[in-house]
């Protein structure tokens, strides 16, 4: 069975898509308040985000230096949109939440951040926010619940995603994600249930879309870049071509066959919601057919028939389990394998050169 | 004049002393041409004294290049994030319009021997020909905020953009010397004066006669730059950038980086092979060195029997292939759950 991947799915939806280029003014307060004024059904089709090299960088120390371990680091994004194109200028990283910390105003941090890199002429208007992810595991309802917020009030919002360990692998692993408009309609209804899912036909494919990242510099870091390698010692280590995959391998498929059972859990949920209801609707049938019955005979002895009574309850349906978290497991399945398809190919590139070398030895 | 004696003198080095007894001749030199004897009236050794402090400040800055070419200095290693020069160059592209330069707060930590730069933010501040003006509130109010997501980091110095030190920098680098022991001065040259972007740090140290005109003498350290391994992979990635006309540049994906890596190094084996050509036809002096890396790389691919080999590329082989069949299976089983709840 054939399925899609989410690159293509971007250009099937800027189809549907309309463009319009918006000016903003300068203040995130007077920006909310525009964005309030937008005519409904008009969205603003992102091709592609620019980062700047300081803000890749800062992720990745970020990372480095307090997210040792498989907590995750998060940070906001700050930028500007222009024209259909999301430029990521700047970014500032959240501190960890820890214990004795229970009064930390996460706001005030945030508000106090941006006043100050007002001062600075950094711009300072949220466009979105990182996270660090283990293993590419990030498909959670958290991360749901804050790209929605986040995506109902600044609609080009992204949350960036960056894998230091495939990172630490070779090649820097940053992708964009956004949640796609049906998904966001879902969310704002708040209708999980089967019947609601049904009505959007999403899958979880749909979910999230990916958007392009391109990383522009300035002429001034060029120089700075020329600058660099040239005074650099470190020598170059070439990790991408290491040959020991198995370690990865391991844990990637640790992490696979761990969601496979969450799914095949809920899947057994899901089963005996199905049986539930199909044997409640026998008894709904069943007691119709006495009662009909019942009446029938009493009709012929000439006695009164009996009420009717409230079927409904009588047999309450049974609570139907919310279809959001298996729509966020398949994603999540999705993503694994996806990462180890990646994986697994590169190494049989690798390991083919490998015989190569050794080719011209023996 | 009174040449000051070593021991009363606080710099680490032997020829930071040197540096530091040529400029007194020299000040002695020119003082010698301008001062007045000291029993004149106290305004005209006021003007005196500014001419001196003028006339050495450009000696120190000329004597200062000269030795930051000669490199040899004393004192902590600076050890820089290629991060923090990310930002610094950011800062001064979105500067003020009619500022010339912009500074800023450094962030790190302070070893004994070395002093590592991972952090920094912009202060705002105002600059004109008599006077400065630095926003000192919102420096605190910066580095409180950094404090709660990093705590390590302590405040050890600042930058400055642009090529020379200026007599606004030694009050700025008072300010600083109240916040952190012995604050490192770090200068970017962003309007590459010398056609290069020249970075370099600085450390200060008092100078001049005690009792009288005490001066601020910057020295110079040894700026090294440091990365993670994961920095350094990004650095890597943008170095692709400068490649690129329009300086932009996509992150590729899983085969193509394969083969671009493979790329790189089939490059570096072009350099040594004709290197190698070059001297076995003797247009090149043979480097005993090199030749003992050159074995040792020859050395590294391991010599496995060809069975055996063969045995362990199979049965890797079939180990990915496997698990690449079980990800399209569950890719096939995940999709299929879907179609069927949906109906």
């Amino acid at each position: 069975m054939a399925v899609l991947s989410t690159d293509r799915l971007i250009f099937s939806l800027s189809d549907n898509l309309e463009i319009e280029a918006c000016t903003y003014k300068y203040s995130p307060e007077s920006r909310l308040k525009h964005m309030g004024k937008h005519k409904p059904g008009i969205n603003i089709c992102l091709r592609s985000s620019d980062n700047q090299w300081s803000v890749v960088l800062k992720i990745i120390k970020h990372y480095q230096e307090e997210g040792q371990g498989s907590e995750v680091v998060q940070g906001v994004l700050l930028g500007l949109v222009v024209e259909d194109r999301l430029e990521i200028t700047n970014c500032f990283p959240f501190p960890q939440h820890t214990e004795d910390d229970v009064d930390f105003d996460e706001v005030q941090y945030q508000m106090e951040m941006m006043r100050s890199l007002r001062h600075v002429n950094i711009d300072h208007l949220h466009v979105g926010w990182y996270q660090s992810t283990y293993y590419g595991s990030f498909v959670s309802r958290a991360l749901l619940d804050s790209q929605f917020s986040y995506q109902h009030a600044i609609e080009e919002s992204v949350v960036l995603i960056y894998d230091p360990i495939k990172t630490a692998q070779g090649s820097l692993c940053l992708k964009a994600y956004r949640l796609t408009p049906k998904l966001m309609e879902i969310c704002k209804e708040k209708d999980f249930s089967p019947e609601g899912l049904k009505k959007a036909c999403i899958g979880y494919e749909h979910m999230f879309e990916e958007v392009p990242i391109v990383i522009k510099n300035s002429h001034l870091i060029n120089v700075l870049l020329l600058d660099l390698q040239e005074k650099s010692t470190v020598a170059d280590k070439h990790e991408l071509l290491n040959l020991s995959s198995s370690n990865h391998l391991e844990k990637s498929l640790q992490l696979l066959m761990d969601r496979m059972d969450d799914m095949s859990q809920d899947i057994g949920k899901y089963n005996t919601y199905c049986r539930n209801l199909s044997k409640q609707q026998q008894q709904k049938q069943q007691y119709l057919q006495r009662r009909q019955q019942e009446n029938a005979q009493r009709q012929s002895r000439g006695e009164p028939p009996l009420p009717e009574e409230d079927i409904s309850k009588m047999f309450k349906p049974p609570q139907a389990p919310a279809r959001m978290d298996t729509l966020l497991i398949a994603g999540q399945i999705n993503n694994y394998c996806q990462n180890i398809k990646e994986f697994t190919s590169q190494n049989l590139g690798k390991l083919f050169m490998a015989e190569a070398l050794q080719g011209h030895n023996s | 004049f009174r040449i000051p004696q070593n021991n009363e003198l606080s710099p680490p080095a032997g020829h930071v002393n040197f540096l530091l007894i040529r400029e007194i001749h020299v000040a002695n030199v020119a003082s010698t041409g301008f001062c007045q004897p000291p029993t004149s009236a106290g305004g005209q050794q006021h003007e005196s004294h500014g001419d001196l402090r003028s006339l050495s400040s450009s000696l120190f800055i000329i004597i200062l290049h000269f030795l930051y070419e000669i490199m040899a200095v004393h004192g902590p290693v600076v050890k820089i994030h290629p991060v923090v020069l990310a930002s610094i160059v950011d800062s001064y592209e979105r500067r003020n319009e009619g500022a010339t330069r912009v500074i800023g707060t450094l962030l790190g930590t302070t070893d004994k021997h070395s002093v590592e730069v991972t952090n920094c933010f912009s202060v705002p501040h105002n600059e004109s020909e008599d006077e400065v003006a630095v926003d000192m509130e919102f420096a605190k109010n910066m580095y409180e905020l950094h404090k709660k997501v990093s705590p390590s980091e302590v405040i050890i110095g600042w930058y400055a953009t642009g090529y020379d030190i200026t007599e606004h920098s030694v009050l700025i680098h008072e300010y600083y010397s109240r916040e952190a022991p012995n604050p490192i001065h770090l200068t970017v040259d962003t309007a590459l004066q010398s056609n290069k972007m020249n970075i370099r740090a600085y450390v200060s140290s008092q100078m001049g006669v005690p009792g009288k005109t005490v001066g601020v003498m910057f020295t110079p350290l040894t700026v090294k730059y440091v990365y993670y391994d994961t920095e350094r992979i990004g650095v890597e990635l943008l170095q692709r950038t400068r490649a690129s006309p329009s300086r932009t540049n996509g992150l590729t994906t899983d085969l193509a980086q394969v083969a671009s890596a493979a790329g790189r190094v089939q490059e570096m084996l072009t350099t040594v092979l004709s290197y190698i050509e070059d001297i076995l036809s003797g247009k090149v002096m043979a480097d005993n060195s090199v030749g003992r890396f050159l074995m040792d790389l020859v050395n590294k691919v391991p010599k496995i029997t060809a069975e055996d080999f063969e045995s362990m590329l199979n049965s890797n082989i079939n180990d990915l292939l496997m698990v690449t069949y079980l990800a399209n299976l569950t890719q096939a089983q995940i999709a299929l759950n879907e179609k069927l709840v949906v109906l």
